[in-house]
Order: C-alpha cells, then structure tokens, then sequence
C-alpha cells in the first residue's frame, strides 16, 4: 500500500485553546494507526487543501482520543481548525523519533517548552506523570506569548497540584491582570536550577528560543548528551521519500523530530542549513 | 580499470538483425520498448520499434554549458555519451496521480489507484546510468517506507545495457567508479563492435536475460570478440579528461558549511534547478492536493521538485534557504557527501549532465577541488 | 542570631564577595517588606535604593497612556530590582510593584555609589556582579523582542 495514503479518522471534539490554535479529538473511522509515543507527528490531511505535519499532542491511549493541537498558520491548518464534529479528516502515521523517556528512567527530568511546544511534549509530560517513581526530580518550565497563549491550563493547574511536580509559567508580555512571571522562559532555567549529573531536558518550542534554551542549560552545566530537542523542516511525505525535511545529513522525519542535540549541534547553529 | 576478463558464459555475438529482433521480441512479450532517439536537437529517450529509429552516426560534444549534436565518421548506433534525460522519468515519474479521495456528506474515502504497472524495456543503459537506477532503487525502496509506484515498476522493466566507447568530455564516470564498463544490474549488457564489422557483444546478466537471447539469432563469442569488446571501454576510459576528488570530500564538504568558496559558486549560480532535473539520482518531489470543482473529489498528486527552489523550504514563516547560496551548498552537499551517510554511496555517477546543462556552466568536480584545496592548504 | 550582615553575605548575588567589602555594604542596607501591589518604587523618581528580593514576586510595568499598565518583566526571590541607581540622571525609569508580600533588602544607593568612587575595588565588586544581571537581562530583553510566540508573516 502506498505509504501516503492516509486513514480516514473523525473528529469527536473541538476545543478552542487560543485565538489561534485549536485542539481536535480524533478516532478512527475504520483502522487506526499505531500507538504514537510521546513526540511523534502524524500527517494531518485537509480534504482537497493538502497534508502538514502536526505532532501528536495526547496519544490514544486507554480509549482516549488521539489528540492534536493546530496552529492556524497556513491553508492546510486553517483548513484543519475550521473542522466540526462528525467531519472527517486523513491520518497517516506515526513518524518520527520519540522524547527519551524511557532512556531517561532514573533521571530528573527537565522540560522546557516555547509556546506550541508545549504540545508535542504534553505526551512525554504525561508519560512520566503517569510513570512518576520511576524519575527524580520533575519540573515543567513554559514560556509563551501572553496569558492568553497559554495551552492546557486547566492540566496545567491539576499538574500543579500535585505535589512531586513542579510547574514554573512565565510570559513575555503581560498586564497588570497576570500575577505570574514575566519574561523569557529561559530565565526560568537559572531560577529553577537543575542537578546537571542527573538531567535530562525535554526542550521544544520555536528554534530561536531553543538555541537560547540550549545556552542557558550549558550554562546550567547540563551536557549536550542529556539535552534533547524536537526540530521541524518542511515536510511533504513524512516517510523519508521526498527529500524536503534534511537537516545537514538527518531527515528529520526519520532521524527526527526528536533529537539528541550533541548529535546536530554543528549542524544547528548554520545558518540556512 | 578491469584486468583482461574470461568470456562469461552464455556471450554471443548480435548482428544489426539481431538487435532488431531484440526490439520486436520485446515488443511481442508486451514491452513498451524505450530507447534513444534524436528529438528536438538532442539525444532524448522515447519509444522505439526498431534499429531505424536509433541515432545511427549520431555523437554528442558535451562541454561546461554545450551540448550539440554532430555526425560520426561511421554508422554507429550507441556512438554517444548521455542525453539530457536519464531513465528517471520512465521510474521515478515527473508527475504521478497517487490516489483520489472521494467524500460523501461527512465522509471520506481513499482510493488507491487500480492502474498496474506496464512492463518497460529500456535499450541503450550506460553503465553510469545502472549506477544511477541502483541508487534509487535504495532509495526508494531500501527504507522503512517504500516508494511503491517505483518499486512496481521496477520491477517490470528490462534493462539493456550498452557499454560506453565514446565518451563525453563532460564524463567522470571513472573516478567515481561506476563505469565505462556496466558489471551488473542489466539482463543484457551490449557492446557494440565497429572494428570492421557491426556487431554487439551481448552478456546476459539474469535469467530472463539469458533466456531471451536464446531465443534471437546469435552465434557464439570468441576471445578476439572479448578483447575487441574491452578495448572499446577501456578507450572510453583512456579519454576521460574529467575526475571528481575521492577521499576526503566528504569531510571536506560536511566540514565547510562556511566556506568561502559557496560565495564563489553562489554568484554565478541561477538556482534554475536544470542540474536537479537532468541528474538521473535527484529525486525530491512535493505533494499537491487538488479538488475537483464540484467539491467531491480530489486526488494527490505527486510531482517532481527541486531543492533549489526558494519555496523547498518553506515552513511556516519563511523559508530556511533564503539565498542561492544556501540552495547550492545543499545540492552539492546532499549529492557528494550526506548521501554516503544517508544511503552508503555517493549521490552522484558521474555522467556530467549537470556540467553539461548548466547554463553558467558550473563544473561539480571543479567546485569540488576547490572545497578540497581549500583543505589541503590548511597545514 | 540572624544579623542583616550575615543575610546579605548569604545572597547568591553576593556570593564569594570579600567579607570586608560585605560588611561595608551590609552597613548600607536595610530590610523591607512590601504589601502586595504596593510600590518598591516609580518611574522618574530618584533612585535612592536598589532592592535585592529575599522572598517574593516584584513587577517591573511601564503605564502607557490610553492603554493597559504593561509588566516589562519580573523579579523573583534572590534577583536584583533596579540598575539605573549606578547611572546618570540615577532616576527609575519604570514603576516597581510588589506583586505579592515581597521581603527585601534595600541598598543605600548613594552610599554606595560614594564608596565605589573611593574604593575601587568595591566598586569592581559591586560593578561586576551588575554587568551580570544586566547582560543576561538585555539578552531576555531582546528575545521578547523578538516575539518568538507571535503569528509569522508570509514572506
């Protein structure tokens, strides 16, 4: 069978996060695809507008729906978040690499997320929440626009509540109405601190502020080997055939979107590699 | 190159009237028989019937930017290096119609295409061009997804190979060391003799080769046919004047995203992607996805592309490679040294179509012994 | 017992610092606690006191007429609020609010601006712990600039 030919899914849900971004519940109609894990991507088919690739933002799991967040950004996004219950839409996948989650075990785990990054690495989040003896020290570090950008805040909050968990929220603009940090998500990581022998940090969000992110963690002592981020090119298959997605030798959809960054840090800092 | 050979087994000896009847034996078993032929001012592939529609005293002059077509002093049929297309586009197609989607009130349904694969022959393979399928064949099909258009297609075809006598000054198939001779891949390997005579050495290379030369009128090969076959590819690679650097380009090219040398190239590159299209291993493509205009159907469509385009790289916001710059250095890059890391080989065969199609004329083993100056200057 | 001296001394800002350039400096400061949204200090005043946070979130907000007070950045326990104390016309040039009960120690401002005239090497000390703050805070500064969240536009 044709590796781009997708599977039809319907939407079960809408959920508007943002002015911007939309999270949709999806099952499948008939066949599903396997289990993503924490960090893959599907690809994401409008009918007659095209396909784009959106990672996984709650897996399927335990009857659940398999849960992706859009930001409209584009025709195939705008197209994807205008969809309605019952209407239906293409999946294929999983692809990708996943957040280490499983090589982390016995690590405390850091996870830094910019804005939408928050959302691929809600499944990882919630990997090791649900798995919580098995890692040290757990704390979410998320930066994002303003107040009003801020995904997931009802999970958020529950997370917060948990004891073991730590939750730092910072913005980088804000009126008097917001009681919480202001500024870069990287001051958090200072202020935060972290045991840089036994971290590993989950990084994603816009590259720019993954390239700050990765300084600050240096900084913070945090080797390369133990930092992970998750990269995105463009992308029109998502199986390695096209040839779109490279990043110096990797494609990412095979060697990424996840990625150990000791493995691209010569290639990460090129411009227009 | 190649020690003096032992005359593999099942090697005869084809006249003109056995190559003819090559072409019709293909054609009655259902083949769609491809081969070159003169159109438009160059040497292109298309459909063939028989021995008559081949370039008979045709050659090509092939330079940094040139391509012209120029008779022979003899009649032979094969008497040229390579054309501006490569067997590619018969594979790996420049448009292909995926699959259609139809929708019914809210829902959708994929329809894989029912459309089998034709069997294909393509007569006239240069060993660099072997090179080439085989690489795609990796590509395509090696990976955790296959390519299944191709790999069906594939796996329909018949390949004739012609060994190469002749050839152009923009060839380096040697130093890159996928020719002139073709060693496998090829149900039949031809070497065509003018040494006073007009004749193909054929070798087959599978079963179904060798079972169709049993059936065309042949006589058996001698020595003096072998000797007289290997001098026509080793004069082929006496004349080969271009070579691309081996060792250390890889290093040299991953090692120097900042080079220099990439403004050099830059300001004379057009970034008008004919390198891309002519090179029988590129093989990017894009997606498009159109709708029918009554909204109930649509179909994806898979069309070939272009790394030097400004909008190959396009995410949302802008795209990666902004100047040509980037684009050549990735192309170049991509071909000649990621490739190894990707697939295990390089990415290029050495056939020269980008030098020669170049309309500035860049030179790829020129800018790659630049890249490897720059390195052996640094002590 | 607990004196300001040893609290000072025991700030991260202040760590490795000569204990005879401490004490100075400790000499030069007080405690204060702040009532949430009452103000450490406002923009255009004289900057008397610069504030080390112990305990607590302070607001740096610049009031825009016609529009929301918009909060620049915060500051939280173990952070510096004020740097324009160091240079002319050493005025504040945004309001400091306590964002919740704020626990800190106010520095003499033109105390300390005196002794580093007198003795430089305090005044490398003092100096090379604020170049610190200030770069990193420039650099926040300009990735808020850079609006890394904000919708990108079409090229």
């Amino acid at each position: 069978m044709d590796p781009l030919l997708p599977l039809p899914y319907r939407v079960t849900a809408v959920r508007q996060d943002t002015h911007d971004t939309t999270s949709l519940d999806l099952e499948p109609v008939g066949t599903a695809i396997p289990e993503p894990q924490p960090g893959q991507f599907t690809m994401l088919y409008a009918f007659g507008v095209g396909e784009a690739p959106i990672s996984v933002s709650a897996a399927p799991v335990n009857g659940a729906p398999l849960v992706h967040t859009v930001r409209n950004v584009g025709a195939v996004s705008n197209a994807i978040t205008r969809l309605r219950v019952g209407q239906e839409l293409g999946v294929r996948g999983p692809y990708g690499t996943a957040w280490p989650v499983e090589a982390a075990d016995g690590q405390d785990i850091l996870f830094v997320a910019g804005g939408l990054g928050l959302a691929p690495l809600r499944p990882a989040v919630r990997h090791v929440l649900a798995n919580r003896e098995r890692y040290g020290r757990v704390a979410l570090l998320y930066g994002t626009r303003g107040p009003e950008d801020l995904l997931y805040r009802d999970e958020l909050t529950e997370w917060r509540r948990m004891l073991d968990v730590e939750i730092e929220v910072t913005v980088d603009r804000a009126d008097r109405t917001w009681r919480g940090a202001v500024g870069v998500v990287t001051t958090l990581i200072p202020r935060v601190g972290c045991d840089p022998a036994h971290t590993t940090a989950l990084v994603c969000g816009p590259e720019v502020m993954m390239r700050f992110s990765i300084q600050a963690l240096q900084a913070a002592g945090l080797p390369y080997e133990r930092t992970y981020v998750s990269l995105e090119r463009s992308m029109k298959c998502g199986v390695g055939l096209c040839g779109r997605c490279q990043f110096g030798a990797d494609f990412i959809c095979k060697q990424g979107a996840v990625m150990r960054y000791d493995r691209i840090a010569h290639v990460f800092t090129v411009r227009e590699i | 190159m190649s020690a003096a050979r032992v005359a593999r087994p099942g090697a005869t000896l084809l006249g003109l009237d056995g190559l003819q009847a090559l072409i019709e034996a293909l054609e009655a078993r259902g083949y769609d028989v491809i081969g070159p032929v003169e159109h438009d001012g160059a040497i292109n592939y298309g459909h063939i019937s028989g021995v008559a529609d081949l370039p008979a005293g045709r050659t090509d002059r092939q330079e940094a930017g040139t391509y012209r077509l120029e008779d022979r002093s003899d009649d032979a049929l094969f008497g040229y290096a390579v054309g501006p297309q490569s067997w590619k586009r018969f594979l790996h197609r420049p448009v292909e119609t995926l699959f259609r989607v139809r929708r019914m009130g809210e829902e959708l349904a994929f329809d894989p295409p029912r459309e089998p694969a034709k069997r294909t022959a393509f007569i006239g393979v240069r060993a660099c061009e072997l090179a080439a399928i085989a690489i795609q064949d990796r590509v395509f099909q090696e990976g955790a997804h296959v390519n299944t258009e191709y790999a069906a297609r594939r796996a329909q075809t018949f390949l004739v190979a012609v060994n190469c006598g002749d050839p152009s000054a923009a060839c380096f198939c040697t130093s890159m060391d996928t020719g002139p001779r073709a060693d496998s891949g090829y149900d039949i390997a031809l070497t065509e003799l003018m040494d006073g005579r007009h004749e193909f050495l054929a070798e087959p290379g599978t079963d179904a080769g060798a079972a169709l030369l049993a059936y065309l009128p042949t006589r058996r090969a001698g020595e003096a046919d072998w000797a007289a076959a290997e001098a026509v590819t080793e004069r082929a690679s006496a004349n080969m004047t271009r070579h691309m650097p081996g060792k250390g380009l890889k290093e040299a090219l991953q090692g120097n995203p900042e080079h220099p040398h990439w403004d050099v190239v830059a300001n004379r590159c057009l970034a008008c992607a004919n390198c891309t299209l002519v090179c029988p291993t590129c093989f990017c493509t894009t997606i498009e996805d159109r709708s029918d205009l009554d909204g109930q159907g649509a179909e994806r469509v898979r069309r070939w592309d272009s790394c030097f385009t400004r909008d190959f790289s396009y995410v949302h916001g802008g795209s990666v490679r902004t100047q040509t710059r980037s684009r050549y250095r990735q192309w170049m890059t991509h071909k000649l040294a990621h490739w190894w890391d990707q697939f295990g080989t390089s990415g290029c065969v050495g056939c020269g179509r980008c030098i020669a199609w170049c309309p500035v004329g860049i030179d790829i083993t020129a800018e790659a012994a630049a890249f490897m100056e720059g390195e052996n200057g640094n002590t | 017992m607990e004196t300001l001296e040893s609290i000072v001394l025991a700030q991260e800002f202040f760590a490795g610092l000569d204990p005879e350039i401490g004490k100075f400096i400790a000499g030069c400061a007080r405690n204060h606690h702040f009532e949430p949204d009452t103000y450490l200090f406002h923009e255009g005043e004289p900057a008397r006191e610069f504030y080390l946070v112990r305990h607590g979130d302070v607001a740096l907000e610049i009031s825009l007429p016609g529009r929301k007070t918009h909060i620049l950045s915060t500051m939280h326990d173990g952070e510096i609020v004020g740097a324009s104390w160091l240079v002319p016309p050493y005025r504040w040039n945004a309001d400091a609010r306590a964002q919740s009960h704020v626990r800190a120690i106010g520095f003499d401002a033109e105390c300390l601006r005196d002794k580093c005239e007198e003795d430089p090497r305090t005044g490398y000390q003092l100096l090379k712990r604020f170049a610190t703050v200030m770069v990193n805070r420039l650099q926040a500064g300009h990735m808020q600039l850079l609006d890394l969240y904000g919708q990108p536009k079409r090229d």
